[in-house]
């Protein structure tokens, strides 16, 4: 009896103990999850249906682009744009500009559109880099040039987009195992296994690899437990599209932004450079890195990410309209903070910004299923805002006294 | 009623890890111009904030008596009631407002919360006109000179009905004129209105002038105290008292094995990176050889971290003109990341807010600078990064749980190891190490003067900013002094010591 007390005492520890360390990492991903479960209940199970979690995608891809360049400005140091908003209209004026005004083929309007964005990111990021204007004066008036642009462009109307633009944000990869006739969407479901390889596949290499340099690598049953979960999930969820219309264009772009976007942040030196920038300015500055050159790049990078979401969005409307990405900013900005993104720099991941603004999709797509009125919407999305951040504030004092 | 205004009574006061005062004692009597000196890190400024209360009862042993009474202060707020006004070198007013408002910051003329502007433009006229300031009260204080700013906060102190005023290097900032209106001033203050005061000043001249008592601290001990035509009061003996202590054996020996010139700064000038008129370094050469540590002496402001850093890649200043050699070849730097190229590394005096990024782990600290060295195709190899931050963890003896340690959870000496391993991993043939040991314990001391010779024997040149004279002294084969922006004197290891550094000094502060 005793013998059992000490192994499950033992067993409780350390279980505490992973939880304590990891906190900030899983609360985030608990919380989603908990929100999941929460609106899973709460609209009678079709939160989750196969139809919903499509729609789910389809609608949070644009601002969870935007997220993914939000958390880099808001790493370098607090830093945000609000003006994303406002270049998502541009580039959608200005992609209705080349493809459908001056005929332009769509391909190379969307490239145009890129470019543009490019440079709206460069424009600011200039003022705020090498002039030393606050970015949110920067990005205020942004905001209103680009808004301005946009209707400039479009003289107040709505303009209807090409094919490519709405194959690009609604679309699904074609069935070409399964043909247009079979229930099941089943390139989604090799896809799915494919990428459940390649997962497989890395995970081994990697462990293997810091086996041999002689690093310690997560016991055994961790690794087995935790690859057999990553995959189950992988593989249901790939089902769960299947069981609808198949795997969205969309997602595959998100998901190579979120691969490339890690990579960029985690392993490469320029990521290094932004979290070292808003880690400590001075001291970034003092170690050789050139943090106004870092400060342009991630701007002119927000630019080049606002104009994926801005062509996105044009597609997902089917057009480019004057009133289009209003209020994006706020959004993909509160995504980040939800997502653990410390506003004072320096910390942050691109996971968190994705997990953030998945909360904010769920919550905006529950309490819609659930007919909740627009207004009683805002007041509970601005209070898990309040309530993540502050959860993360909190957290991080206790550990400052613990140490 | 005593005849001392003022008695502190073995006063003791520790910070962490350091005794900042150790049984200090001061008595001023009751009309006097008393003067406190020492050097850098004696105690003076910590002596006065106890005094004043910003340093409250119960945070320091000992006692204050003012006319024989104890006081138990617990902030600024008491100590002023009593009539105790610090004036600190660090002028506390608000550029943006006037004169006036400045005189009654937080002690505004008002009735029923709403003030009397006519009352405190009327108030502050007379104040001032006591203090012989000529401008309308209404004028915005960044639009008068540092010298008017210093008569602002005396008829500021006037206003509060100061008793005791305590000044803390009141002409530091201020030129000829200006310094010599103030002594005036104060002359004429404690005679006719007889207040009393309190002068902290490194300028031995102007202490001599006008002081009744002086009060020499050293190493947080008060030394002795010096009273006007009974003692001797020569510019030597009061040097002498400041920086007479014993050398005890705290410095780790070394061969030096010196070799050719390595890197050369010639015709340095370097403007106020705020005030692009204002000169900060001034003309200044020096020359640096393989395996030789070079010290630079000199008291606060007077610009050597404003040399290095200027000459690391324009870290800091305006217009900056002159010629650095490195190995025969002039050079340019044009941004700190091409000082670094060309292996030339800047140790921060200041390591929390400049150093290290506090936030991030020990291994990504000691990377920062070579990144580059670890990485191909910008991609970071974390492997190397592991090794690298192993190595120096076991090379400099970091003391930490493991590498991924977070650096603010570091002692002192363990985070300055950390910044070191960062710019030695970045391969520099020279380093400025700007007060390489500052805040930090005895024993890390002493492992890091034993870094430093480590680098000089391994042939690289290190030139060592320091405000410890005995450190500079213990460790340096050749000490360029550094008063005011200038190189006031270069003195080999063999003449160096700590009189002939402070003489440089003083003379040099005199001449102006």
């Amino acid at each position: 009896m005793g013998k059992l007390q000490t192994l499950f005492r033992n067993g409780y520890d350390k279980a505490r103990g992973i939880v304590k360390n990891n906190m900030r990492q899983y609360a985030m991903l608990f919380a989603l999850i908990t929100i999941m479960i929460i609106f899973q209940i709460l609209t009678d199970g079709v939160l989750l249906k196969p139809r919903n979690v499509s729609k789910l995608i389809y609608q949070n891809s644009y601002i969870l682009i935007l997220a993914i360049g939000m958390v880099l400005l808001i790493i370098s140091g607090g830093n945000i744009d609000l003006s994303v908003g406002s270049i998502v209209a541009f580039v959608s004026a200005s992609s209705a500009l080349f493809a459908v005004v001056m005929g332009i083929p769509p391909v190379i309007a969307m490239v145009l559109s890129l470019i543009f964005g490019v440079l709206a990111g460069m424009w600011q990021g200039f003022w705020i880099a090498y002039v030393n204007i606050p970015s949110f004066i920067v990005t205020l008036a942004g905001m209103l040039v680009f808004r301005g642009l946009n209707n400039l462009i479009l003289n107040g109307e709505t303009v209807a987009l090409p094919e490519l633009y709405v194959k690009l944000a609604s679309g699904v990869v074609p069935d070409f195992i399964g043909g247009p006739d079979s229930n099941l969407h089943l390139v989604t479901i090799m896809v799915g296994l494919l990428l459940s390889a390649i997962y497989l596949f890395t995970m081994l290499w990697s462990r293997l690899r810091k086996k041999r340099n002689g690093f310690e690598v997560p016991r055994t049953y961790v690794f087995i437990l935790k690859t057999v979960a990553v995959v189950a999930i992988i593989n249901l969820f790939m089902y769960w599209l299947a069981l609808d219309d198949g795997l969205p264009n969309v997602l595959i772009l998100l998901t190579v932004l979120f691969g490339v976007y890690s990579f960029i942040t985690i392993k490469t030196v320029p990521g290094r450079h932004v979290y070292a920038l808003g880690g400590n300015a001075k001291a970034a500055a003092l170690s050789g890195i050139k943090t106004k050159r870092v400060l342009f790049w991630i701007y002119a990078n927000m630019g080049l990410l606002a104009a994926i979401a801005g062509i996105v969005f044009a597609g997902r409307l089917n057009a480019a309209a004057p009133t289009a990405g209003k209020g994006f900013e706020l959004d993909a900005i509160a995504a980040c903070f939800i997502g653990g993104a410390s506003a004072s720099g320096g910390v942050g991941t691109v996971m968190g910004a994705i997990i953030g603004a998945f909360i904010m999709g769920i919550l905006n797509n529950g309490m819609s299923i659930m007919g909740l009125s627009i207004f009683w919407q805002d007041i509970i999305k601005g209070l898990v805002l309040l309530g993540a951040v502050a959860f993360d504030v909190y957290s991080k004092s206790r550990a400052k006294k613990a140490t | 009623m005593s005849e001392n205004i003022l008695e502190m009574v073995n006063i003791t006061k520790t910070f962490p890890g350091v005794k900042a005062l150790d049984n200090v004692n001061l008595n001023v009597k009751n009309g006097e111009i008393h003067a406190l000196v020492g050097e850098n890190g004696a105690g003076k400024s910590t002596l006065m904030n106890v005094l004043s209360g910003i340093y409250p009862y119960g945070d320091y042993i000992g006692d204050i008596l003012l006319n024989g009474e104890i006081c138990k202060f617990k902030n600024i707020k008491d100590s002023e009631k009593l009539g105790i006004v610090i004036i600190h070198q660090e002028l506390a007013l608000i550029p943006y407002m006037t004169i006036a408002e400045n005189i009654f910051l937080g002690n505004e003329r008002a009735r029923n919360k709403v003030i009397s502007w006519e009352e405190t433009n009327r108030q502050a006229s007379k104040l001032m006109q006591k203090v012989g300031l000529n401008d309308k009260p209404d004028v915005l204080i960044k639009d008068i000179g540092v010298g008017k700013q210093q008569l602002v906060e005396i008829a500021k102190a006037l206003s509060k009905d100061v008793k005791l005023l305590i000044l803390d290097e009141p002409t530091a900032a201020l030129n000829d004129d200006d310094s010599d209106n103030l002594l005036r001033l104060l002359v004429d203050l404690n005679k006719n209105n007889g207040i009393t005061c309190i002068i902290i000043s490194h300028k031995i001249n102007e202490i001599k002038q006008i002081s009744d008592q002086i009060t020499i601290i050293r190493d947080g001990s008060t030394i002795e105290t010096l009273v006007k035509d009974i003692d001797d009061i020569s510019e030597n003996r009061i040097i002498k008292g400041m920086v007479g202590r014993e050398l005890v054996d705290r410095f780790p020996k070394r061969e030096s094995n010196i070799g050719e010139i390595a890197f050369e700064v010639k015709d340095w000038v370097v403007y106020d990176p705020l005030d692009e008129d204002r000169i900060r370094i001034d003309n200044v050469s020096f020359n640096v050889r393989r395996g030789e540590v070079v010290g630079f002496s000199g008291l606060m402001g007077a610009g050597r971290t404003e040399l290095a850093m200027s000459i690391f890649g324009k870290a800091y200043g305006k217009k900056i003109s002159g010629t650095i050699i490195k190995d025969g070849r002039e050079v340019q730097f044009h941004s700190v990341s091409q000082a670094i190229d060309n292996g030339v590394a800047y140790l921060t005096e200041d390591r929390k807010s400049a150093g290290l990024v506090l936030i991030d782990d020990i291994r990504r600290n000691v990377s920062l600078a070579g990144l580059k060295k670890i990485s191909k195709n910008f991609v970071v190899n974390e492997h190397r990064e592991t090794e690298v931050a192993l190595e120096y963890i076991k090379k400099l003896n970091i003391k930490c749980s493991t590498m991924f340690q977070k650096t603010e959870n570091l002692s002192g000496g363990n985070q300055q190891k950390v910044v070191i391993s960062k710019w030695i991993f970045a391969g520099p043939d020279v380093l400025l190490l700007d007060e390489p040991t500052r805040g930090i314990d005895v024993g890390a001391k002493y492992e890091i003067y034993s870094i430093i010779n480590q680098l000089a024997a391994e042939g690289k040149s290190i030139i060592m900013i320091s405000s410890e004279m005995p450190e500079i002294l213990g460790m340096c084969d050749r000490i360029y002094v550094l008063n005011e922006g200038k190189v006031v004197g270069e003195l080999d290891k063999e003449e160096a010591s700590q009189e002939n550094i402070m003489g440089c000094i003083i003379r040099s502060s005199n001449r102006n």
